[in-house]
């Protein structure tokens, strides 16, 4: 790179301190409410105000001071069943995204490592798996299976959604493994397990940590549509459950707009959240994603300026004929400043 | 010319992945759902169908795993995917060839719409940070949050119903038959537009956000420079040097992601009981339907190959790097 | 020849080498027709007058370029070296307004003098001025041979798409012909028109950088570490066949590298950057023999001399300085070795030093060589 940059020196900092992206605001906003929602799947079940699936006179209610999200047609609370599917939903996608996120580590780095028929053996499994639609393959796996719980639906997910990551990492231990250091430590004897341990996936965290949000992102978005489509055990409540009872029971059609819309919008701002939280990963990683703040700028004639590349602004100019002036003041007084004298005027009168 | 053979080398390696992918998952599961509903069926079905079944499920212990996977492709091949439960005594190609047209018309067509509009405002987003575009990001990222199905829900609740302009079900008017005449391809047309947008709007913002990145790390490159140093027009600079190198990661993108886009799309053909494969699969999964649930997914892992290879093909003719061979 | 003229190819073998060596020389500019327009007089081209480019604004601001004068004559090799982080390349990218947010330039002048009419300030023109201005008036060879060229384009499209942009209204056959005569100019047959760059090597593709800034004939080439990822053999190559181009078709060239040796060889003179701002400026042979200002001395000693008498290699002590954090006084008195009481006091201008015999023609920032008439 040729273009001279002054100003990029984040990543260096970046190495010591993992964590710092949080100061990231949209990485911030993103953890705030991923947790916000995970501490609801912990305590989701003991604050909920009724038994989600405690029958009552009140069908079919509209929001009211006892019922916040109102009713189902069988009196159940709503509010109650958002609170007690939490866990549900965030189980399966921590629980998909770990084991996914695990396999994906395993394929791709020992692909991205080992090279030669390791790597495209495993190149192609990853392929393979990448390009085979995942959803259907899931729908189809998981409606075969006897008894369709939380815990088989995560494995089911973890097991088949490692590609993309995999694919990923691999490209990246690869240059990683062509580094200087990496092949200082492979020249000095070190084993493979300390090299990939101790040089390689430390510099690797941010893609694991964004394949593992990404993942956790598609886990929870296939759980929530196999419970709606009814595939999974309807005796264990989530969101989808939830969607899947109004969708059967014609909530749309009899106006229970709240039986569809708050499972909807939770899943929509846990999703936003674990974007954000990608986002902030990624400009972590390459700060030239950030969107740029202040883009434009009064220049000393009063113009406004866009920042571009290009076009680098000018904040002041001189008209020609006038000596411009430093907008820095001088170091010293020059008091023996004399206009008159210039190199050039002299090296054409010598010349 | 030698890359070319080796990604259609690549999928017909993945082609026949995914078909014994497909003959060892039943075997791999109890076999009898199947049986039973054979069993069920048993008076109507005659032997010819029986033994079809038999030999996609499985259930014939007698033969070894060998001759039940020679005789299982030799079964596809025939194009014999068994008979369906639910449209009984229908074949299951004959389910799948009814309803294969409206899934690659809706999704298809859709897909390729989402992507292109998503490449160009991405284009403008990145190349001029912190316009409007840019500022619609967080709002997409919302919307791309949102599950297909959901939003075709609230689509339906808000947009549809008796006495509005879009229809909330269906893929025609029901007293309609299938023609290729100026009314049935306009009802057909008035029941794709919800559909078609839903998924429109939730997958717009993946394809936004990608080629602005792109564009934004490409802005960076020399050439970008060089292209400035040599006083092009803005237009060319921001078009021919960088959306156009831009542009070439996102199509490898949208190749490989072409399986989950799929997944999705297909749900909203559930939520708008449009007769396509989606929604067969989604009544197959109801009914226990196993043949018409394997067939399917059979269908739509071929079909996603086959547009991942045409996309591949696109690739291959906007980077003269990967045809250097000659 | 003219004084210009020979006074460089006495420089491309300078420092006891044998005269009528015609090895250091390349056979084209034997075969060149003799010119032209190398001028009599030294007339400027191109005047930096007093720039100042920061990075990003206000308070967090980075000085990158302080109040930079420098003057490129018709004809003329000027160098600029500097270690990196010097503010050489910020200097020629902010000079051509081509450096990327955050980079601002926030003070100076750019006189840009064409062939006939009014010089004027390259920092006050429109976008669309710039635009026309740029590749016509000035070119510019990157360092990035490998990344300079659009990876999707063929050459021939990428060399007329200058010409096209700047003169419309040529023909296809004449846009090619052009380009054929562009390729020419550089020594690749014209059967490489329709390759793509990744078809090329890196000399190659170098070259093809060098024709493209040729295109349309400017005054001014502005070459950032052109060589620096090529091989020296191909660098020499690379770097005679410049002079020859530049004998014969008399642009002027700002050089910019690190490495001082190359410009003791191929430049006329030479300008020496540190902490942002010019500290020494002399014709190169000057510079070579007796440089003032101990930065220039520490750089000269970094690198082996390819030819002539043989110097310790020593290098400088320590590391560039943090622009956010600037030393007090002269930028380099932590490194210096001759360090004295004014110099973490007080910055010193730069100018002729009073000490220099009469007529000399070279400037220097420096407290141990005072200054009485300094520049700007």
């Amino acid at each position: 790179m040729s273009t001279p940059s002054a100003v990029e020196v984040v990543p260096v900092a970046a190495k010591r301190q993992p964590f710092r992206f949080i100061a990231n605001k949209k990485a911030a906003t993103g953890v705030a409410i991923v947790g916000f929602f995970v501490l609801l799947a912990i305590i989701g079940p003991w604050i909920a105000p009724y038994d989600a699936s405690a029958r009552s006179s009140d069908l079919l209610q509209p929001p009211s001071g006892a019922h916040w999200f109102g009713t189902t047609h069988l009196g159940q609370d709503v509010f109650s069943q958002i609170l007690v599917g939490t866990r549900g939903v965030v189980f399966v996608g921590f629980l998909a995204g770990v084991i996914a996120t695990v396999l994906s580590v395993i394929v791709g780095v020992t692909a991205g490592y080992l090279g030669g028929a390791a790597d495209d053996s495993l190149s192609a499994l990853s392929n393979v798996f990448l390009v085979i639609p995942a959803l259907p393959l899931i729908i189809i796996i998981t409606s075969l299976l006897e008894r369709s719980t939380d815990l088989m639906i995560a494995l089911v997910i973890g097991l088949t959604s490692w590609a993309w990551n995999a694919r990923v990492l691999r490209a990246q231990t690869l240059s990683l493994r062509r580094r200087d250091y990496v092949e200082a430590a492979r020249a000095t004897g070190e084993s493979t397990w300390r090299v990939i341990f101790f040089e390689i996936l430390p510099n690797l965290t941010a893609i694991i940590a964004s394949g593992f949000v990404g993942t956790v992102i598609f886990a929870v978005m296939s759980e929530i549509t196999l419970a709606f489509i009814g595939i999974t055990t309807v005796s264990e409540w989530n969101w989808g459950t939830i969607l899947f009872w109004a969708q059967g029971q014609q909530a749309l059609a009899s106006g229970a707009w709240w039986w569809f819309v708050p499972a909807g919008l939770a899943i929509a701002i846990l999703g936003t959240a674990l974007s954000l939280v990608n986002f902030g990963i990624d400009e972590f990683v390459s700060p030239r994603l950030r969107s740029a703040g202040k883009t434009t700028i009064k220049t000393a004639s009063g113009h406004t300026v866009r920042m571009r590349v290009g076009f680098t602004p000018v904040l002041r100019t001189t008209p020609l004929g006038t000596r411009p002036v430093s907008p820095h003041a001088p170091a010293v007084p020059l008091d023996a400043v004399d206009l008159g004298v210039d190199v050039d005027r002299e090296e054409k009168e010598l010349a | 010319m030698k890359h070319l053979l080796r990604r259609v080398a690549f999928y017909l390696f993945t082609a026949w992945a995914a078909i014994t992918l497909n003959f060892f998952i039943p075997r791999l599961i109890p076999g009898d759902p199947v049986r039973s509903m054979i069993s069920r069926y048993q008076g109507q079905l005659n032997a010819d169908a029986i033994q079809s079944l038999y030999i996609l499920f499985g259930l014939d212990e007698k033969k070894s795993l060998w001759q039940q996977y020679v005789e299982y492709w030799s079964q596809l091949l025939h194009g014999d995917l068994g008979l369906s439960f639910t449209f009984f005594p229908a074949p299951v190609s004959q389910v799948i060839g009814d309803s294969i047209g409206w899934t690659v018309t809706l999704v298809g067509i859709t897909t390729v719409v989402s992507f292109a509009i998503g490449t160009l405002l991405g284009v403008l987003a990145g190349w001029r940070r912190g316009s409007w575009v840019d500022g619609l990001l967080p709002a997409t990222t919302f919307l791309s949050s949102i599950p297909y199905f959901w939003l075709g829900l609230i689509a339906i609740t808000l947009l549809a119903g008796p006495g509005s302009f879009f229809p909330s079900s269906g893929g025609y008017e029901p007293g309609l038959v299938p023609a290729w005449d100026q009314w049935f391809i306009g009802s057909a047309v008035q029941h794709s537009i919800l559909p078609a947008f839903t998924i429109l709007i939730s997958s717009v913002s993946g394809w936004i956000l990608s080629m602005r990145n792109m564009m934004v790390t490409v802005a960076a490159e020399d050439y970008i420079t060089v292209a400035h140093a040599k006083g092009l027009p803005e237009r060319r600079v921001a078009l021919a040097y960088a959306a156009r190198n831009a542009l070439l990661p996102n199509v490898s993108g949208f190749a490989l992601s072409l399986g989950f886009i799929v997944g999705g799309t297909l749900l909203v053909e559930i939520v708008f009981s449009y007769p396509g494969l989606g929604f067969q699969l989604f009544q197959a999964v109801g009914a226990k339907d196993y043949p018409l649930m394997q067939g399917v997914f059979l269908v739509i892992t071929l079909s996603v190959l086959a547009a991942n290879l045409l996309a591949d093909l696109a690739y291959l003719a906007l980077d003269p790097r990967t045809r250097k061979e000659g | 020849m003219s004084e210009l003229a020979s006074e460089s190819s006495a420089r491309s073998r300078p420092l006891g080498e044998p005269a009528g060596s015609t090895a250091t020389r390349a056979p084209d500019v034997e075969a060149a027709p003799v010119p032209l327009p190398t001028p009599r007089r030294r007339e400027p081209v191109l005047e930096i007058r007093n720039l100042n480019v920061d990075y990003g604004l206000g308070e967090n601001a980075v000085h990158a370029v302080r109040e930079v004068h420098l003057t490129l004559h018709r004809g003329e090799v000027l160098g600029l070296a500097g270690e990196s982080g010097s503010g050489k390349s910020t200097l020629a990218y902010g000079a051509t307004r081509l450096l990327p947010p955050p980079g601002v330039i926030s003070g100076g002048q750019v006189v840009y003098h064409p062939r006939d009419g009014e010089p004027y300030d390259v920092l006050a023109l429109s976008p669309r001025e710039l635009r026309a201005f740029r590749w016509a008036e000035t070119s510019i060879v990157f360092q990035g041979a490998m990344n300079s060229l659009n990876p999707v384009h063929k050459i021939s499209q990428q060399l007329t798409d200058v010409i096209r942009a700047h003169t419309p209204g040529l023909s296809r056959q004449a846009l090619r012909d052009r380009a054929r005569e562009l390729l020419g100019l550089v020594g690749i047959a014209a059967d490489r028109l329709d390759a793509y760059p990744h078809q090329l090597s890196g000399g190659m593709r170098q070259r093809v950088m060098i024709g493209m800034a040729l295109a349309l004939e400017p005054q001014v080439v502005i070459m950032d570490e052109p060589t620096t990822a090529l091989d020296v053999v191909m660098q020499r190559q690379i770097l005679r066949q410049l002079v020859g181009l530049r004998e014969r078709l008399g642009f002027s060239v700002l050089f910019i590298t690190h490495d001082l040796s190359l410009l003791v060889e191929f430049a006329d003179r030479i300008a020496i950057m540190y902490g942002g701002r010019i500290v020494e400026e002399a014709p190169s042979a000057a510079l070579y023999r007796d440089s003032l200002h101990p930065y220039s001395h520490g750089l000269l000693n970094s690198f082996p001399a390819l030819r002539g008498e043989k110097r310790d290699l020593t290098g400088i002590p320590g590391s560039p300085p943090d622009l956010r954090s600037m030393p007090t006084g002269c930028s380099f008195n932590p490194r210096c070795p001759k360090a004295f009481d004014p110099c973490d006091k007080h910055l010193p201008p730069l100018g002729p030093p009073s000490a220099s015999p009469a007529g000399s023609v070279r400037t220097v920032a420096c407290w141990l060589h005072p200054t009485t008439a300094p520049v700007g």
